[in-house]
């Protein structure tokens, strides 16, 4: 139970019940969709890029608990960033979600997003919880496809 | 098995006392093992099926002894392997009660076989302004074929709609029916709903028009008795995978008279009589169908899980097993917030759910890590999602070395995921 624990912190149910930045997003200059066609998971992530800045963004869609709360923390954590500052947080996350991390310091560093440390238990889930990230990349290169984590 | 487990099976006094569940347990090695520390509850059945040690002995023995190419050598070990690929394809006509054993095409599976099909007679017999009949309710491995048919040669796919329950509307498939129908074809169980079309009357409606049908039994053949004859199906396949058997090995049943008059799938070895670069005869059915060396342990392998089946019996199969889904929808029934999709009157062993809190990805992780091994998607079956108006279901599909002590620790393990995210 203690590994399932992990993945489902108190944190991830929340944003999975009250997603944050749900909603498309008015004016918005970058829209990317993603796409994970082995559960089904659908995410649209809508970006205001002012310069190099993420001034707002937000996403809809459906998927699992891990995705859709992952996107939430997401959209939390890259507001205000710069473009690069979103593309290193992007690899980040993603040793986050796919190794062992013994380095606690690295995990405060990550603030909220520290929640998805469950996820590498579950390789099955990893491209849940990073789907909305590859989504996010690509609005911001502004390739406009349909990404895949499959 | 734990006390617990025994226990739940004398609330359950259903079972035929003949069919001893215990017993036929013994025969999959697979199932002995524990998963995150619980015993394994493998209810992922409609997905790929768990294999008696009597299949895994006969394909490692014939690679210990009798392994060599068929059709080809004059040494003993080449007729051996001949006899004993020939033996399994006589194996499968009985299974599927088949007029001849030539009508027996062996295959990698139902995809390869639709796909031979689509390509092989649809290709020549179709032609521009022609429709294929499909239902709403196949898996994607008998939509994609006909859609890559109608793109080549410029036909239509048309789809009979189902009902809530999943019920295919026979109604509307009189009324998709007409001069231009040239191919009808349909799976006999869903995957996704676990629905049991009524194919004897869909293939009487078609052949009133003359036109031929396709049957996918990839989740029949391993559910209840098939007579491909009594059915009077054109085309009937199954995968050996589902049926206990293993994988990459499939079947492809068609009637003679068809099967002669398609051309060649693939070419190579094998399917040739005479060559010569002016020239090229082909041979004779089966083997004009299976070019270059076939999966020769597939098919032995094949032929003793189908000998093992029915050992003990489609029949007593089916019952067992309507009897585990009843066990399974009325308790499932009482978990609030879940919901059935797929209610059709008659239905195989496949219970496909959603929760009202949870995503089916969700579910089936927190069950995975119980030891319950379910599927959760699409079941590739895209439209059926559509259809419900969900992204996915979560599906438990029943096998008979399946017990309701089972289906105890997947209702509990739901309990689970309702506490984690209730």
């Amino acid at each position: 139970m203690s590994a399932l624990r992990e993945l489902y912190q108190e944190v991830i149910l929340d944003h999975n019940k009250r997603p944050r930045n749900f909603h498309r997003l008015k004016g918005a200059n970058r829209t990317a969709e993603g796409y994970n066609p082995l559960c089904g998971d659908q995410f649209t992530v809508d970006l205001r890029l002012e310069g190099e800045v993420i001034r707002d963004i937000s996403f809809v869609g459906s998927g699992c608990a891990i995705s859709k709360a992952s996107a939430s923390l997401m959209t939390d954590s890259v507001k205000g960033k710069t473009a690069a500052e979103a593309e290193h947080l992007f690899d980040k996350v993603h040793t986050l979600l796919t190794e062992e991390h013994k380095d606690e310091a690295n995990l405060d560093a990550l603030g909220k997003l520290a929640v998805l440390s469950g996820v590498w238990e579950f390789p099955a889930r990893v491209k849940c919880a990073s789907l909305a990230w590859h989504t996010l990349r690509t609005a911001l290169r502004g390739d406009g496809e349909t990404v895949s984590t499959e | 098995m734990s006390a617990l487990h025994r226990s739940a099976v004398t609330r359950w006094n259903l079972a035929p006392p003949q069919f001893d569940v215990w017993r036929i347990r013994e025969d999959f090695p697979i199932l002995k093992q524990t998963i995150h520390g619980k015993p394994l509850v493998y209810l992922d059945n409609a997905a790929t099926s768990q294999k008696p040690q009597i299949v895994i002995d006969t394909i490692s023995r014939y690679y210990a002894t009798d392994n060599a190419n068929v059709h080809r050598g004059i040494h003993a070990l080449s007729e051996m392997a001949t006899q004993a690929y020939e033996g399994a394809r006589e194996t499968v006509r009985q299974f599927l009660t088949a007029a001849e054993t030539r009508e027996i095409i062996f295959v990698r599976g139902t995809t390869e076989a639709i796909n031979l099909v689509a390509q092989s007679y649809g290709r020549t017999f179709l032609t521009a302004g022609d429709e294929v009949v499909i239902s709403a309710m196949e898996h994607h491995s008998n939509i994609v074929p006909w859609q890559i048919l109608c793109e080549q040669v410029g036909a239509r796919l048309q789809v009979i709609p189902f009902n809530h329950n999943g019920e295919l509307l026979l109604n509307e498939y009189a009324r998709l029916l007409n001069e231009r129908t040239k191919f009808v074809s349909v799976v006999h169980v869903s995957n996704a709903l676990g629905t049991i079309n009524p194919v004897k009357d869909i293939i009487e409606m078609a052949h009133r028009r003359g036109i031929p049908v396709l049957i996918d039994g990839a989740q029949a053949a391993p559910h209840l008795p098939v007579n491909v004859q009594e059915l009077d199906c054109d085309f009937y396949t199954f995968s050996g995978h589902k049926v206990c058997g293993p994988t990459g090995i499939g079947v492809l049943y068609g009637k003679a008279d068809l099967l002669k008059r398609m051309p060649p799938y693939q070419s190579g070895g094998d399917m040739i009589s005479v060559v010569t670069f002016e020239k090229t005869h082909y041979n004779t059915l089966p083997y004009k169908f299976e070019a270059g060396t076939p999966n020769i342990a597939g098919v032995i392998g094949l032929g003793a899980a189908i000998n093992y089946v029915q050992a003990i019996g489609l029949d007593r199969i089916a019952v067992y097993e309507t009897e585990l889904l009843a066990y399974a929808t009325a308790a499932l029934a009482g978990i609030p917030g879940l919901r059935l999709i797929g209610t059709a009157q008659e239905k195989a062993g496949v219970v496909s759910f959603v929760l009202d809190c949870a995503h089916p990805h969700d579910i089936g992780t927190i069950l995975d890590r119980e030891g319950v091994a379910i599927r959760a998607g699409h079941h590739c079956a895209m439209p059926v999602m559509q259809r419900f108006g969900v992204p996915a279901t979560a599906r438990a599909s029943f096998a008979f070395y399946n017990t309701p002590a089972e289906i105890d620790a997947l209702v509990r393990a739901i309990h689970i995921v309702r506490k984690v995210f209730g």
